[in-house]
């Protein structure tokens, strides 16, 4: 049995990651032959490189086509799937072989797992980022031209491109307040403190609603997911949707003036106590360290 | 203009999830339910459309019986009207959600201008209702999309990428999947709740094709098992924190 490998580049790490899932796939399942890779060739335009996938399957026939679980890769090959009517299993940890196989998906943002039945002619999967490590070697994947669909659609400009700064995603560290900062004026000693690592400012969904802070800062399943050194939680209770977007983090440091939040289940170190007090104490502590 | 936003509902889980004992879904004995705040934006973008071009919105959702709670609160926030698919208790999978959209949409009088979905359900999130529902009506779709600008018969849509926004010139009718960030939902006010509690909704029961994504059990991801250092309380814990920083080389 043949696997297809859909990559949005030779170094991609999510691609390199989904090439992994596949080797594992095909070793589980057979004959364990090499995957064949692949990437599209022409202006992206969603439809279009759906198509392009179910060409592919139509020429080559083979058992599955795994793709990496990014914005992108879930887009393509939720119009493969749309094109070809088959079942999609998207944001896959895990490949059971079986007729039909078991697959292993996310829910909730990675809060929780669902093991499924997938009854496909053709499995389509996307890798969930980060279930498997991407291992050598890589591979030269094969440029595919792009096919057309009448519904295809193409950007026509990027916009907003960010203005500078450390952003979230990509922030060593992360200062992130929730409902109990109070206020958007509240929100000053987070920035301070944040300045003071270099860091960026963070929140909790409580926040966006509130108005306290633009949406672009949150953090959670429907906000942005970070990955940092180090991620202070501070007057923010720990709900599983604000996990989601912070369980990348290396160390959680979480401060809360209630000893028994959720929050300290997901901690490294914890500090209990009014954060408006407990922040300024910090931030002095912190000038004082660097004989300011 | 006549936009359809479709929404589902979900269990507000709080800071643990448990499981019934079967296995098959998240108990809700002590917790509520809403739509997951992508959908919620949803509607209140269709509603914020209605309030600029003139038209009505509708909300869609397949779900139990109990679902016609979620289709009052977003009546309550603005929604002219709400078609519930009672479905059978059971959970459908992306694609029999689909065709089962599909076929209320087409069997409505006035086909809608626009059809908003949530990018990706709170739950299973699949990645991909939107897309099939598109192509089944023969309709351009845009996804991620955190702004959307109607004029002329088009829909002018921003997705966000990384390092910016790409953007969608899409014509009508069109399928468009939003993200949270879109705009801020309003708050439903009392006679909000009032006027949605005599708003029409047109209930029927589709039929549950076989699933061909079967969810067999859930399971909770194994733990990190953390054990939390409390380094003081209050202020006075400012010198361990900074020896931490210090240790972590984040300082
Ligand atoms: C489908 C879905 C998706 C969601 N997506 C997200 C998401 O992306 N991101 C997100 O964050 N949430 C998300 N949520 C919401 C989430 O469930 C919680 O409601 C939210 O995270 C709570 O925010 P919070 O912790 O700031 O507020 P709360 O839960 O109200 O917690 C406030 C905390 O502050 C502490 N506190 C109060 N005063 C002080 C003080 N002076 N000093 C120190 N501590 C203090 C309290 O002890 C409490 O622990 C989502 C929900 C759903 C249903
Ligand atoms: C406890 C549990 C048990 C399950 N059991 C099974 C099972 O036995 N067999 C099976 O096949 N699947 C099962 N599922 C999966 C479930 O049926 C999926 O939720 C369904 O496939 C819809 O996909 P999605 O919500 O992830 O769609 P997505 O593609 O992630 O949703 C995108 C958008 O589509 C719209 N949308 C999605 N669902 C609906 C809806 N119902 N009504 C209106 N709009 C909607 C919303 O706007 C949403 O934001 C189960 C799920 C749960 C939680």
């Amino acid at each position: 049995m043949s696997v297809l490998v859909l990559m949005e580049g030779a170094d991609d790490e999510l691609s390199l990651q989904a090439l992994t899932f596949a080797r594992e796939l095909a070793q589980a399942s057979g004959d364990g032959a090499e995957p064949s890779a692949f990437t599209i060739d022409g202006p992206y335009a969603p439809a279009a490189f759906g198509q392009t996938v179910a060409d592919l399957i139509g020429a080559r026939a083979p058992r599955a086509v795994i793709a990496p679980g990014s914005e992108r890769g879930n887009e393509v090959m939720a119009h493969a799937a749309a094109i070809l009517d088959e079942p999609l299993s998207a944001n896959t940890t895990a490949f059971e072989p079986g007729d039909p196989p078991t697959v292993t998906r996310v829910r909730w943002g990675g809060s929780l797992l669902e093991q499924a039945l997938l009854r496909a002619r053709t499995l389509l999967i996307t890798v969930a980022p980060h279930a498997v490590a991407a291992q050598a070697p890589g591979v030269m994947p094969e440029a595919v031209p792009a096919s057309g669909h009448a519904l295809a659609l193409a950007p026509t400009e990027r916009v907003g491109a960010s203005s500078g700064g450390v952003t979230l995603e990509e922030a060593s560290v992360v200062v992130s307040g929730g409902r109990g900062v109070g206020s958007a004026e509240g929100f000053a000693i987070i920035e301070e403190l944040a300045g003071l690592l270099h860091g960026a400012v963070g929140c909790s969904r409580a926040v966006t609603s509130a108005g306290w802070r633009p949406h672009t800062d949150q953090v959670g399943q429907t906000g942005t997911k970070v990955a940092p050194e180090l991620y202070i939680a501070c007057g923010i209770s720990g709900a599983t949707q604000h996990m989601a977007g912070c369980k990348g983090a290396k160390k959680l440091l979480a401060i809360n003036a209630d000893g028994e939040a959720s929050i300290f289940a997901h901690a490294d170190y914890g500090v209990v106590g009014d954060l408006h007090a407990v922040l300024p104490g910090i931030a002095a502590e912190i000038r004082k360290a660097r004989g300011a | 203009m006549h936009v359809y936003a479709c929404v589902k509902r979900v269990p507000m889980t709080g800071g643990q999830i448990t499981l019934t004992d079967d296995q098959r879904a998240i108990s809700t004995r002590h917790l509520g339910f809403t739509v997951s705040p992508h959908e919620e934006c949803a509607v209140e973008e269709a509603v914020q459309i209605v309030e600029r071009e003139g038209g009505s919105v509708t909300v869609l959702t397949l779900g139990p019986a109990e679902s016609e709670e979620q289709l009052r609160d977003m009546m309550a926030i603005g929604a002219d009207q709400a078609v519930h698919l009672v479905s059978d208790g059971e959970e459908w999978d992306p694609q029999a959600t689909a065709a089962a959209i599909v076929a209320a949409i087409r069997s409505d009088p006035q086909p809608p201008d626009l059809i908003l979905f949530g990018n990706e359900s709170a739950d299973a999130g699949n990645y991909q209702v939107a897309v099939r529902v598109a192509h089944q009506l023969g309709l351009p779709c845009v996804t991620g999309v955190k702004a959307i600008n109607i004029s002329g018969g088009r829909a002018r849509c921003e997705q966000e990428v990384p390092g910016g926004r790409d953007v969608y010139d899409a014509p009508l009718p069109a399928v468009v999947a939003v993200k949270e960030g879109i705009n801020l939902p309003r708050y439903p006010s009392v006679p909000g709740r009032l006027r949605a509690k005599r708003k029409p909704l047109a209930a029927s029961q589709p039929q549950r094709p076989p699933a061909r994504l079967e969810m067999l059990r859930l399971e909770l991801p194994p733990e990190a098992g953390k054990q939390v250092r409390i380094l003081g309380q209050g202020p006075d814990a400012a010198p361990a924190v900074v020896e931490i920083l210090s240790e972590l080389g984040v300082l």
